[in-house]
């Protein structure tokens, strides 16, 4: 496929590859911030392949991990209604809340649809003038601007039977947070491409100078994540701390205006639970006022339910780059993909579940690759 | 979450007061909303993300950092044959 096989070539890599190894002196940390970043990387093994002074870790970039639990207990609260046709992307149905998954409330007889696009919601709706379809709006900016669209849709063709239970999260607070925590590691960023399609890199301009990191704009590839991995080591060998756009086939400075127009029309920034992490603030997008009767949240009275997080998991600091998923005595044990404890193990783009996936949990993870 | 996949816009029609587009991902055609990206035309190619494109693949800009990555091989070549070194292949 264009724009694709090409950035998964050996020999390309390889230079890339030649290239760091030629720029790097020091051991620096970079993180790469989005979980396709993440899943690409441990896939291919890229953070095994760069020299030994890099360490890539793993960032908060995966929107079905860090959904917080209670936002999960609210879905299930609500797809278990007789009335209701509960639509998700299909990542969102098997991550656990405190009593089973989406497929399990399926199992017992909810109507719960996997969508490809939230559009395909309205479809349902007016397909099913009786019942309340609500459509669990998760997601980083990437995601923003097609949910947006489903609300304003929804109410632009006045269809009344459809609502939304919006979850969405934005990446520049995530990695302020990261980068005022006392402990942080990070030195620079592998920038989230997709995020950026959407929202430019102008407000990354600002975290770079005053943090003094470099962000290089990073797509999903191998080839890309090399690239940007390059980026960011010049920059750090040579003292920079700018946002710099390896990523430029997809991603422009100011990004796609049309899509910011929509997401400020339809959600307002709020405070917002990172699962694993907690309370960080205004990292997330809600309704806006004039979108109210669309809120899922507001219509069902769920806003109210709480729940407490398994105290054994570390996805809190592997999130924050400060463990490696291999650090955790439950990882591949106790907490596997079929049984997870926390946030970085419950979608194949957490970190955890990547380094399960690919056999991490078999074999002494980086002594055996970088022999 | 986050994945965009680049394919081939065929075709552009109206559908319920939404411009949508036919999209070709190397054979596989998949409709994709085209509100966000009114300058795309049939033959452009797109990001896509559930259903939506998100941006204009800049093919400008491709074949810009390609040749660029092609040019550090020569680079490595040149300097090899000045060293009578290379780099080992991973």
């Amino acid at each position: 496929m264009k724009y694709l096989d090409e950035y998964r070539d050996q020999r390309m890599a390889a230079r890339i590859l030649g290239e760091i190894r030629r720029t790097v002196t020091k051991p620096w940390v970079i993180m790469e911030v989005c979980g396709g970043q993440t899943h690409s990387i441990v896939k291919y093994g890229l953070d095994y392949l760069v020299p030994e002074p890099i360490e890539l870790v793993h960032g908060p970039g995966c929107p079905v991990c860090v959904t917080p639990l209670e936002m999960i207990d609210r879905a299930h609260a609500i797809a278990r209604r007789p009335d209701v046709i509960f639509c998700s992307f299909g990542d969102m149905l098997r991550v656990p809340g405190s009593r089973g998954d989406l497929f399990q409330c399926r199992a017992e007889g909810a109507d719960i649809r996997i969508v490809y696009s939230p559009l395909e919601c309205l479809k349902i709706a007016r397909a099913n003038p009786g019942k309340k379809v609500v459509f669990f709006a998760i997601g980083f900016e990437t995601t923003a601007p097609a949910n947006a669209m489903a609300v304003w849709q929804a109410q632009t063709q006045c269809i009344r039977n459809f609502s939304a239970l919006v979850s969405h999260v934005r990446v520049p607070p995530s990695i302020t947070s990261i980068l005022q925590s006392p402990a942080n590691r990070v030195q620079a960023f592998l920038g989230p491409g997709h995020v950026c399609a959407v929202m430019g890199y102008r407000e990354y301009e600002p975290i770079a100078a005053r943090y003094r990191v470099p962000i290089a704009i990073t797509g999903f590839e191998p080839v890309d994540l090399l690239e940007g991995t390059l980026a960011a080591v010049r920059q750090l060998e040579q003292g920079r701390y700018e946002v710099e756009n390896p990523y430029a086939r997809a991603v422009t400075r100011d990004g796609n205006i049309e899509a910011q127009k929509m997401i400020s029309r339809v959600f307002q920034i709020c405070d917002r639970s990172w699962r694993g992490i907690g309370i960080i603030p205004k990292s997330g997008y809600r309704l806006s006022y004039e979108f109210r009767d669309y809120d899922a949240e507001r219509i069902f009275e769920v806003e109210s339910i709480r729940t407490q997080e398994p105290p054994v998991c570390i996805s809190g600091q592997v999130l924050k780059g400060l463990k490696k998923p291999n650090d955790c005595p439950a990882f591949g044990t106790q907490c596997t993909p079929q049984t997870p404890l926390g946030a970085t193990m419950v979608s194949a783009e957490g970190a955890c579940a990547a380094y399960y996936n690919y056999g991490r949990h078999l074999t002494p993870a980086n002594s055996m690759a970088r022999a | 979450m986050c994945l965009a996949i680049p394919g081939k816009i065929t075709d552009i029609q109206e559908s319920g007061g939404i411009r949508m587009a036919k999209v070709d991902f190397g054979g596989v055609i998949r409709q994709a909303c085209l509100e966000y990206l009114p300058e795309a035309a049939v033959g452009n190619y797109v990001m896509v993300h559930v259903g939506f494109a998100i941006s204009k693949v800049d093919e400008e800009e491709a074949a810009r950092t390609y040749h660029y990555l092609q040019e550090l091989d020569q680079l490595r070549e040149l300097q090899a044959a000045e060293t009578g070194g290379g780099d080992e292949i991973p």
